[in-house]
This record gives structure tokens, sequence and C-alpha cells, in this order.
């Protein structure tokens, strides 16, 4: 047994109970000599006003604020404070009744807790912040008004890839590891998402002194306790806002999407969907107005279908696929194709050519002037069978991979949450829907961008700033730069900093026989219309096919009307990239906005006659007919569900009244007589009602339809 | 003591289970404190396994098995597979390298399915064990300088593997350990250089660099001048005068600022300056000027210690009472359960409360203390400290971080703060205890 140092023994006993000794002389210091902490626990004492700090403003590219800030108040509540409370007058001021203040009051209780303010009523109208600013002192006992910053749009543009705002619900509020608290504003959607960590800042805490009638009479202990908010830091992006602001004109009243992007930088230009809406009508107390409205709405205006619809390219595709058969060496731009009106190499006939005879694709240049279906048709099938790789598998495989270079069917990877990938289907999908056996014939329409062949306007967008750059692209995206740019902030910029170089081993004459081709659509060929005075324009035109299913039937709808361009052709500063659903020919309805957008962009002004296109072209009505039919069939379907759930036929009543001759009235809507059998009966059907109910009561012989992700109208 | 008693009870030291029993009562009543909403039935809640008191209860239930399972165990058990515990914390350790997940901004924590372990935790366990049976062994002799490396080393792997894990609050824990070696024979020496360069560091953070400087130098010179005939007789003294100063300052202008910018995490340089009340200088080599100037020396750690400071002193004298604690009941204090759950004694039942609370502490640091003393064979004696050592070090961080001491380490209050894992570590290595306590009389090695 060792006794060796146990005099040690003492001392590290003396070493604890010095160590408690001083543990227990600041305890006593902070709890029974200093009494501010005690004031500060006391919510009558001392007062603790949360700020939210400013979100960051979005600056467009000449500086100009997009996105702005102003203030508005909550009427906040602390409900275990509430003292000899005129509830009457408190309602009236707030325009609701007794028993609405009373559910509202246990709703808070039970959410935050009787300690704690909560919102009574967040974002106050101006009339009702102006009545309850006079009247606060009568409720000055646990009421309180509480600034709050909220979005403005000083051009009312942005509202698809702005995104919105809104209160961050239980579940962020989990994930967010203690970051957000109830009450906080977070980025739903669009930029307001995706850098919602730059905007947001840091909220700041301020103890202020109460007197014994409950008003602030200054700082508690000078601010010792407070934090200072941080203001959320600003975004420059490369939006031109007058472009965007003519492109969401142009826009209005049809189904569709526009994308401007700078091919040097890869700097999103404007970027709109149709139908677009003035994006202040998401802000503050408009919001749960607008929001439930646009829930309903068939024609979905909070869809951003620049990133999230999927269409048939068409014949915008072309250009893409002399390109690929130009780089495998399998055409060269002398290479003609006799087309006479139909290509019937794989003897069905198909596809008919808009023109026939007359040498019109007699060589590369041509055939894309004049948008040739039976050369690309063919060029496509020359490439899927090429020799080189033996076999239509492998080689349809090597297309595909010039088609990912290109950037569809793939995530581009823009500065927006969700974005679709379009879809380039990959061999094993035409195994298995023909069962393994297929050849080039069988998907020859993939020549000209139909088929199974989807991709975004992004897409195709970038894609044109890929032949307008001669192989390389960056990333799209919208923000140039963050103020005070971090190492973090740089982290997520960096890979819009990239130069990606997929294909600049096509050579510089294999892509400036597609763009003399492309000048020649605008000069000579389907789009002369587009053509501006002293800008090359090089361009595509595109009129795809497109089906919808209704009861399980496919009804062909009128044409998507698509274009891309990008000009001026010696030295691209925009590429363009537009698609007005079911507005027939690519030359009538989207090349003149695409070409109105470039003359803006590149003119900075518009000429007296192309003013008079826009107007004319704004106040044109291209909303797809059979938006109306849905409409109904939503409509009426939900509030059949209403009917069946609450015994409630107050909402059904509307649409058994029109029974009596539903037939006539809803083939004058559409104006497709004979495809509209289906819809005889209201029967319930739709995607909306998948949103705004549960998803059982969506019966079970529609669930396809719910399923369909291609919102091609 | 009842040495009559047959079978579990037989030499069990009956002070220390009832202590056990008390705190982990009193950190159920805690967290009870915490979490209890108005309206939950108490008695259907606590054995619903849904709230947190009601799991802290049935972790316990656990605890006790095991505990219980330990004081049926043979003593020699403990000391013939210390070496290999502590190989398999080291293996488990390494382990968290290519399996851990990120949970919370850590990286030690393995998963299998819903179940959660941190080897980090564990591994004091096996330290504890591995350096007793290190300097129980005949053939060591502490006085010299190779067997002292050797169970430097056996502490301090643990360490170096946790702050490879980002964890340096659990590596801080094995520093600890250094109480024990002190006991053993470790020269006071090493320990006074230890605390001077930690208020070296601490005069870095506090002192601005070049006045800090001059003070050095300052103090160099008048040492030199008053013991200037020494110096005289022998040169070498000089040469050592100079040598320490050169060290002190290299420390403080290049040691100093290489630890806060490349070895530590941005968070924890932050939780270190904001103890004193400065901005981090080093943040603007990695880390974002943020709009504002001033405005971010308020972060979120600082956020914490505020909050937990107006806590604890608003309970006053005597406290609110036990669900009366306006503060912790309502979610001001971030981590309360866990980590803060200290504030919430002192909310609820006030300075008396807490220094109720510290004294059970103390109390069962002593009896530890006298267990040990009380052993026949080094190698308990050792163990009984070490316990005593990490319990020591995890009270004193965890509650001095809380009152503002400290900067914020992530440690829990042993037996109180709400979580399996550590409330089950310290279940073991108190029951280890109890149990070679109770064989005291036999020579263990």
């Amino acid at each position: 047994m060792s006794v060796f140092n146990q005099s040690r023994s003492y001392i590290i006993r003396i070493l604890f109970v010095v160590v408690f000794l001083l543990i227990i002389a600041q305890l006593f210091n902070l709890q029974v000599v200093s009494s501010k902490y005690q004031k500060l626990a006391q919510e009558n004492a001392v007062f603790r006003k949360v700020i939210y700090p400013p979100r960051g403003i979005v600056y467009d590219r000449k500086n100009r604020a997009i996105v702005n800030n102003t203030l508005m108040y909550d009427l906040m509540v602390t409900p275990s404070e509430v003292k000899g409370l005129d509830t009457a007058y408190l309602c009236q001021l707030l325009e609701i009744d007794t028993a609405e203040f009373k559910a509202r009051m246990l709703n808070l209780i039970f959410k935050n807790g009787r300690y704690r303010p909560s919102a009574l009523e967040p974002l106050l109208s101006n009339e009702k912040y102006a009545r309850l600013q006079e009247n606060m002192w009568r409720f000055n006992r646990g009421f309180f008004l509480q600034e709050r910053p909220v979005r403005t749009y000083p051009f009312n543009v942005g509202a698809h890839f702005m995104g919105y705002i809104g209160e961050a619900d239980p579940k962020i509020i989990a994930q967010s590891n203690g970051f957000y608290q109830p009450g906080d504003y977070v980025g739903r959607s669009g930029l307001e998402a995706y850098y919602e960590r730059i905007l947001m800042g840091q909220r700041g805490v301020q103890f202020l002194i109460k007197d014994n009638k409950n008003r602030l009479v200054g700082n508690y202990e000078n601010g010792e306790f407070d934090t200072a908010f941080v203001a959320g830091r600003g975004l420059r992006t490369y939006v031109d806002v007058e472009v965007q602001k003519l492109a969401e004109k142009l826009m209005t009243n049809k189904v569709g999407a526009v994308v401007a992007i700078e091919p040097k930088t890869g700097g999103i230009i404007a970027m709109t969907s149709g139908p677009n809406f003035d994006p202040s009508l998401l802000t503050g107390s408009n919001f749960k107005k607008t929001y439930g409205k646009f829930v309903l709405d068939v024609s979905r205006p909070l869809l951003n279908r620049a990133i999230k619809g999927q269409y048939p390219p068409g014949s915008t595709f072309k250009p893409l696929g002399g390109l690929v058969a130009l780089d495998e060496g399998l055409i060269t731009p002398s290479f003609g194709y006799p087309c006479g009106g139909r290509y019937y190499a794989c003897g069905i006939g198909k596809p008919a050519c808009t023109h026939s005879g007359g040498g019109h694709a007699a060589t590369l240049r041509l055939a894309i002037a004049n948008s040739c279906n039976s050369y690309f048709t063919h060029v496509y099938r020359m490439a899927a069978d090429n020799p080189k790789y033996g076999g239509v598998k492998k080689g349809y495989a090597k297309w595909r991979e010039y088609m990912n270079a290109f950037g569809l069917g793939t995530r581009i990877g823009i500065d927006l949450p969700s974005e679709d990938k379009g879809n380039i289907p990959d061999t094993s999908v035409y195994n298995k829907v023909y069962r393994n056996v297929w050849s080039s014939c069988t998907n020859l329409t993939l020549g000209i961008g139909q088929d199974m062949m989807t991709a975004t306007p992004l897409q195709l967008a970038n894609a044109m700033c890929i032949i307008a750059n001669k192989g390389y692209y960056y990333t799209p995206h919208f923000v140039k730069s963050v103020d005070n740019e971090s190492k973090e902030d740089t982290a997520i910029l960096s890979k819009f900093r990239v130069k990606h170089e997929p294909l600049t081993h096509i050579s510089d004459s294999a892509f400036n026989a597609v763009i003399w081709g492309m000048q020649d659509v605008v000069t000579a060929g389907t789009a002369r219309g587009a053509a501006i005075p002293g800008i090359n324009i090089c361009a595509k035109t595109g009129t795809a096919q497109n089906f919808r299913f209704i009861n399980g039937k496919k009804i062909e709808l009128n044409e998507n009307s698509m274009f891309v361009c990008f000009a001026p052709r010696e030295n691209p500063k925009i590429a363009v990239a537009v698609v007005v659903e079911n507005a027939g020919f690519g030359s009538t309805a989207a090349a003149p906005i695409a070409s109105l957008l470039v003359e803006k962009f590149l003119n900075d002004t518009l000429r007296p006659e192309s003013v008079k296109k826009a107007q004319a072209m704004a106040e044109k009505n291209l909303m797809p007919s059979i938006l109306a039919l849905e409409q109904h069939i939503a409509d009426s379907a939900r509030a059949y569900k209403w009917y069946e759930m609450y015994k409630d036929s107050s909402l059904i009543n509307k649409y058994l009244n029109r029974k009596s001759s539903p037939t006539e009235k809803k083939d004058s809507d559409t104006k497709q007589p004979d495809k509209t059998e289906p819809a005889k009966k209201p029967t319930p059907a739709p995607q909306r009602v998948a949103i705004t109910f549960r998803a059982e009561t969506v019966l079970p012989e529609e669930r396809y339809i719910v399923k369909r992700k291609t919102p091609v109208v | 003591m009842n040495r009559n008693n047959v079978g579990l009870s037989k030499g069990i030291d009956v002070i220390m289970v009832w202590l056990y029993l008390l705190l982990v009562s009193i950190g159920i009543m805690a967290i009870f404190a915490v979490t209890y909403r108005e309206g939950d039935s108490i008695v259907a809640s606590f054995f619903s396994f849904q709230t947190d008191y009601s799991k802290q209860f049935y972790f316990f239930i656990i605890a006790a098995f095991i505990g219980i399972f330990i004081l049926l165990t043979d003593s020699k058990f403990f000391t013939a597979t210390a070496n290999i515990w502590y190989a398999v914390g080291i293996f488990f350790m390494l382990l968290v390298f290519p399996f851990h997940s990120n949970v919370k901004g850590t990286e030690s924590i393995i998963r299998f399915g819903g179940f959660q372990f941190q080897p980090a935790e564990f591994c004091k366990v096996s330290v504890c064990l591995a350096l007793s049976k290190y300097l129980s062994r005949p053939d060591t002799d502490f006085t010299k300088g190779r067997s002292q490396l050797i169970a430097m080393a056996i502490a301090l792997t643990p360490a170096m593997l946790s702050i490879m894990q980002s964890e340096t609050g659990l590596a801080l824990v094995y520093f600890s350990f250094f109480l024990v070696m002190y006991r053993e024979g470790l020269s006071p020496t090493i320990l006074v250089i230890g605390f001077s360069m930690a208020v070296l560091v601490v005069a870095t953070i506090v002192v601005e660099p070049n006045t800090l400087a001059i003070i050095l130098t300052a103090i160099a010179g008048i040492y030199a001048y008053f013991n200037r005939r020494q110096i005289k007789r022998r040169k070498s003294s000089l040469v050592t005068i100079i040598f320490v100063w050169l060290l002190c300052v290299g420390v403080q202008r290049f040691a100093v600022p290489f630890i806060f910018t490349h070895v530590l995490q941005k968070h924890q340089v932050e939780r270190i300056f904001s103890l004193f009340g400065k901005d981090n200088p080093y943040a603007k080599g990695f880390m974002a000027v943020q709009e504002g100037g001033d405005a971010k020396k308020e972060g979120v750690n600082d956020y914490n210690v505020k909050q937990s400071k107006i806590a604890i002193g608003s309970g006053g004298v005597v406290g609110k009472g036990l669900l009366n604690g306006t503060q912790t009941r309502y979610d001001f204090v971030p981590e309360q359960r866990t980590d803060f759950i200290f504030c919430t004694i002192g909310e609820g039942f006030g300075f008396v409360g807490t220094t109720l609370l510290l004294v059970i502490y103390l109390i069962l640091l002593f009896r530890i203390v006298t267990l040990a003393e009380r052993q026949r064979s080094v190698f308990s004696r050792c163990y009984a400290y070490g316990v005593a050592a990490v319990f020591f070090f995890h009270i004193t961080i965890n509650v001095a971080m809380t009152v503002g001491l400290a900067p914020v380490i992530g440690i829990p209050l042993p037996l109180v703060s709400y979580g399996g894992t550590a409330l089950l570590t310290f279940t073991i290595l108190l029951f280890i205890l109890i149990r070679l306590d109770a064989d005291r009389q036999m020579v263990l090695r």
C-alpha cells in the first residue's frame, strides 16, 4: 500500500473547494447582489423588442432596385399581460367579431404560450394601422405594434424569378436548428429562397424600460443587453428591368415563358412565365387573398414555366441536330436532301414538310432557313445509325450524350430552386416501351424535336448561348455579385463563374454553317417578321405539336409557338427563348416577342413601329381555350367534393343548374367541338384537386392525370 | 457501514449510491420543469416515453440495470480487461472517421438505425481504466520522465482524436486526467508551467499584442536586473531568461494566432473572445466582413450566455418555484435540457438551490477522494481520482459557462443534464468505482 504523495489529496480537495467557491461567488453576484437580471426577466418592467432586419435588396444590371423594403406593422399580443380589455372595441377596429377574436387568442396561446408575444393580426392594412395607432393607448396592457419590413417592387416585375416570402412554418423552424423563430419570414421560392441566408440578415433584440402605464421610456441599462440587427445583404443581378418589364407586358394573357440570357456571362437578362402577375399581390396582407386564388387557377400562375415548363422543342431543335451530324463527320455544310414534301425513307411518309421540292434543302444552310423536316429527320437517323458505333442503341446513346452536352435532359443548375430537367429518354426507356425492338425509324421525330423529347425554355436559351459562343457556356444565373461578398457567398457563386466547354471540339466552320443558316431564317426563311434593321439576328422558329389527356383521351391541341434566337451574329450579346402555348406558328406569336426583346436590349429603345407592335402583342389574348374547360371541371369537381364532405349544396348548385345545356356551352367555350365529348358531364378530375384537397379525395381513376408532370396545354 | 451484509450490497458505499440517486432525481425534476406543459397528465406522460423527462426516466432505469450488473461483476474483471477497453474505445473513435453522421454540426457521432453513439463520451471510462492500469503496474516508476510521457499519451490520444472530430469540448475533458497524474507524483512544476501558459494565452487575448510584448520584455528586463549578480556568476542563467522570453513572445505572437486561425473552428474562437467581451480579431481572414461594423459583435453564443445569465440571475435568493420560471419555461435559453440545465435550477430555486446543488456535488467529490484514499490497491486509487477529475471538470466547466465564467463548451452537467449516453457514461464510471471500493481489502493489479 502506497502512502506516497498522500498530502496531495488535501491539495486536490482544497482545489475543489476554491473553484466551487469562485462559482458560488459569481452566483451570489448574479442572483443576490445584482437586480438587473431579475428586472430583465420581468416582462412588465422591461420590454423585449425584436427588431426584424430589412431583407437584402435585389438590384438589376443598372443598379435599379427590383425589390425593396417598406415598413408594415403587426398587432402583437402577450396573452398573460392582457388586462381590462375593451374586446368589443378592439374587434370593431380589426373588423372581426368576438368569436373570431377568442378563437385567434386561443390559437395563439396554444401555439406560443401565454408569456410570449404573438401576432394577433399580422401585416395590418394601412387603414387598420391608422385606426389602431390612434387608439393604442386603450390597449397598452398586453398589446403593441411591431414594425416589420415588407417587400415592395418598384417596377412591379419579376414575380416568378424573385419568388415570395412567407412566415416560417414549424417544419422550417425545426430544421433550421434554432436559426429561425416563430414570426420570422423566410424566402419560399425563387431567388428569395435560393439566397435566403444572404438576404435574411440577423434579427436584433432591444430591451426597453416600461413605466407603470406601460409606456416605453428608454433603453434598459443603456442597451447593455441589446443585440443589434444585421441587415440582409443586397444582390446585384444581370436582369435588365426594362427588358423584363417589356417581356412581362408582352406575355400578358398568354401561357408560356420567356428567357433571355447574356451568352458571354450566362447572366439572365429577363425571365418571365405566362400568365404572370404583379409581385406585390403576394406581399403583406394581399398574400392570403391572392395565394388561394392562384392555387385554384388551372392556368397555374405560380408555376415558373421558364424552368418548370417542359415543352417539345420542335423545330427550334434543328440547329442542334445539324451540329451533331457535322461534328460526327456524317454531313458537310453542303450536304443536301431531296425532300419532296414528305419523308418516305421509313415507309410511312411521315413527317410531312411544309415545303416541297425546289431544292429547299439543298444545303444545311437552306435546310435550316426553310426548316425542312425531312432533312433533319434524315440527319437524326444518320447519327443514330452511325456505323462507327454499331447499332442504333449505341448510336442513340452517343446522340443522347451530345444532347446532355447541349444542356438538354439535365438540370442546368440555375440559381432558382426546383428546376426541371426536361427529358431526353435513356436507351432503356425505348427498350422498355418497344420491348427491345426499335430502330431509328421508331423515334425518327426526335430529329425535329418531337417524340419523347422535352426541354425547358431555360434549356433552349442556354443551347442558343452554346451556339452563339461556339461551344462554351456559363451556367445561366441571376446574381452577378453579393454586396460585401464573403467566402461562403463566393462558394455559392463560384459555380456560376466556371466556363463550361462541353462542345468546343465542334469546329468553328460547323458552327458557322449553322449560324449562317439561322441568320437566313430571319432574312429569308420562316421568321422574316422578326428582322430588326441594323442587327443580324440568328434565329429558329418552332411549331411544336402537343397533346393533352382529358379523362383518359388524347386530344391534340393547337401547336405551341416557339422561337429561339441570339443577336447580333458577330458578337452575341443576348440569347432568347420564347414559348407561347397553343398559339400556332412560331413566327406569329413567339417570334415578335423575342424580336422586340432583342431590339429593346440592344438598342435600349424601341422604334415607333415596334412600340405599336408591342402594344398589339400585349393586347392579344392567346390564353388556350381549353383552360376554360379545365377550370370548369376543376371547380365543379371541387364543389362536388365539398358537397360530399359537408352536405352543403351551395357550391354545387351553380353547376347543376347549367346542366340543362352543358354541351353547347362548353363546345363554344373550347372551339373544338369534335374533341370535347369527354367533358360533357362535370366529372371530378383535375390537378387542382390534388392541391386543394387531401390526396385521398382524388378519385382512383383520375390518378394518372394527377401524376402527369408535363403541363403541356 | 454494515460489513455483515451479504451478496450484492456487501461492502457497497451506501452514501455514494444515495448521492447518485439524489443527483439523477434532481436532473429528472429539472428536465420536467423545462419540458412539462400545462394540461399534460403527469403520471401518463411520465411513462409514455414521449416527453423528455419520461425518456430520461427510462434512460435512468437502463443505467440502473447496468449499474447493478457492474456491481455483480468481479473487481478483477476491470483490472484484467482495462487495456482491452482502451483498445475498444480507440477503435470506436477511429471508426468515427469513415462512419460518422452529421448531427448538429459535430462529426463525432456514429448512428446505428435510430440509435446514436458518441465514442468520445464512452472513451472517458476506457482512459480512466487504462491509465489506472498503467500507473498501478509494478514496473511503472512514475518518477521517471518516460513513464510520465506514456501516461500523458494514454490520456491525450483520445483528446487528439476528439479535436480531429471537431469536438474540442470533449477533448478538454481528457486534460483533467492530469489531476490523477499529479496525485501519483507528477511534478507540480509541469502544472505550474501549464498554468503560466494558460495565463499567457489569456493575456494574449485580453491585451493588445504590442503592449503585451513590451510588458513581457519589461518583466524579463526587471528579472535580469534583480538577478544581475547571479548572471555575472553564471552566464547560462541569462541564456535561460532570454530563451523563456523568446518562448513567451513566440507563443503570444505566432502560436496563439496560428491556433486561432488554423486549429480551432470559427465559432469556438468567437466563444473564447466573447467571454472576454472582445471582437474576434482573426475573423477578417476567413470570415465575412458584415455590414454595420460593430453589429456582428453580438453573436449567437453571446446570446446564449446572456439569456442563461438572465435566467439564473432572475431566480434571486430563493427562486420562483419549480414551474414558474418564465425564462427557462418559455425557451429563451437554448439547449436548456442539456448543456444549460443549470439555468432551470438557478431560476426555479434561486441562490439557495444552486448553492445546495453545488454542495451536493462537492460532497460527492469529497466522498470520491475519501474512497480513493482508503484503497489498498494503486489501481483503485488511480481510478477513483480519474472519476473525481472527470466529474470535477464537467461540473466546473458546465456551471462556469452558464454563469459566464468560461467559454461555451458543449459538455453536460453530470447525472443532471438530459441525454442517454452521458447518463450511462457517468453511471458506469461511478459504479465501477463503487464495485472496486467494495473490494478495497484486495490488492488489484
